[in-house]
């Protein structure tokens, strides 16, 4: 068709008003089974690493600059145990958001990943069963282990944690992300601000452990 | 033109991946597995024939000049939609092809086929263009997912062989990409173009 400026911009106008109003359509049709499907995909993951439990309350906190959610669960009147959803920055490619199972007594019960998008074939295996780094914090309390500045840390960092082969920086950020979600466990059950694992020491004291 | 001539063609004649050269960016940087590589093909392909449809029914309506800011807006649309509707009814599979949906707005195969193919010819044969390019760009992209997964970690489609301490893992890294691309589309060059 022959290009005017009348009907280029009519027809521009019009292509931009369907587009949009379709696109706006779609999303008031969809909005409500996505919320809905993301809230079923972390009840999920809460399942995964605590045993059986009857009903959990949240509760949110802002570590570092970033979102974490303890999920407090329990059996009537018995605590089951704390699934906490936390984050990190730190991983090779984007963020990468793990959901840690602790025991009532502070014990890692499994870690579950949520999110990552690591190279796949070497920080991919963070996702794996029984991977090195799980299988080096499972049924552990993190305060028992050798820690560096009062933090977890992978072997090649003077810690105990065995690290992914080949993907330290991946490992690195997934004891970060651990580290966080220790540090959650804790201000939840003794009810101060978020520490780091042994000291003491706010995080806001330190400043900037973790870059 | 005959119509399984229009699909067939999509897979080895105009091949995107290996004579088109079209959509060189998700190519390298999807293809770290077999199935990352079908998983970004598929979507490409559902993205592909809608658009294909829509532009060809549209095409008499819109002005020369403005045509490609017309196909950009009508892709964009189609990949927003599909991305709501597979993260509201099919999250399983959202969870695997999220990341590469966003991606295919800028996959130039889609404003080429619209370009090339559907601003010109009926909404049905447009349709059957989208089945074959999107075919044939599926198979490339399994293809070399899967060579560089055997090659950089001793497995196909997940399927471990037990072997993945012994092999190369920059076939797995951008390196490889490029590797395997390159020496693919020699030799399909050599043996299968003729």
């Amino acid at each position: 068709m022959k290009s005017t400026l009348f009907n280029m911009v009519t027809v521009l106008f019009c292509i931009t008003l369907v587009a949009s109003a379709g696109v706006g359509a779609v999303n008031m049709i969809t909005a409500e089974p996505i919320a809905a499907s993301k809230q079923k995909a972390v009840e999920d993951a809460i399942l995964a690493v605590l045993p059986a439990f009857e009903q959990s309350t949240a509760e949110e906190m802002t570590i570092d600059e970033m979102p974490i959610t303890v999920h407090k669960a329990v059996n009537g009147n018995d605590l089951v145990g704390y699934a906490v959803e936390t984050m990190t920055k730190s991983g090779f490619n984007g963020v990468i958001r793990l959901m840690v199972g602790f025991s009532p007594e502070g014990q890692v019960l499994n870690v579950n990943v949520l999110e990552q998008a690591e190279t796949p074939g070497l920080g991919t295996k963070m996702c794996d069963e029984g991977n090195p780094l799980i299988s080096s914090i499972k049924g552990k309390n993190l305060e028992s282990m050798k820690l560096v500045d009062g933090r977890l840390a992978v072997r090649k960092d003077g810690g105990d944690v065995d690290a992914l082969t080949a993907a330290t920086i991946s490992s690195r950020a997934y004891v970060d992300a651990v580290n966080r979600a220790y540090m959650a466990y804790k201000s939840v059950v003794d009810g101060t601000e978020p520490t780091d694992v042994s000291t003491g020491a706010t995080k806001t004291q330190k400043g900037g452990n973790n870059e | 033109m005959n119509k399984l001539s229009l699909v067939l063609k999509g897979i080895i004649k105009e091949n995107p991946t290996f004579v088109l050269v079209l959509g060189m960016c998700p190519t390298l940087g999807t293809t770290t597995s077999a199935s990352n590589g079908f998983g970004m093909g598929v979507a490409t392909m559902a993205v592909l024939i809608m658009s294909n449809l829509v532009i060809s029914l549209v095409k008499n309506l819109i002005p020369d000049k403005v045509r490609i800011p017309a196909f950009i807006v009508i892709i964009a649309s189609f990949v927003t939609i599909i991305q709501m509707l597979m993260q509201a009814y099919v999250p399983a599979l959202y969870a695997s092809l999220g990341v590469f949906i966003p991606l295919i707005v800028v996959n130039c195969i889609i404003l080429g086929r619209a370009e090339a193919f559907a601003s010109k010819n009926s909404p049905v044969d447009s349709m059957l263009d989208g089945v074959g390019i999107g075919l044939g760009f599926t198979l490339s992209l399994t293809v070399i997912g899967a060579i560089r997964e055997l090659l950089g970690n001793g497995s196909v489609f997940g399927f471990s062989f037990g072997i993945s301490d012994y092999m190369p893992l920059v076939f797995v890294l951008a390196p490889g990409a490029f590797l395997v691309l390159g020496y693919l589309m020699a030799l399909f060059n050599k043996f299968v173009k003729k």
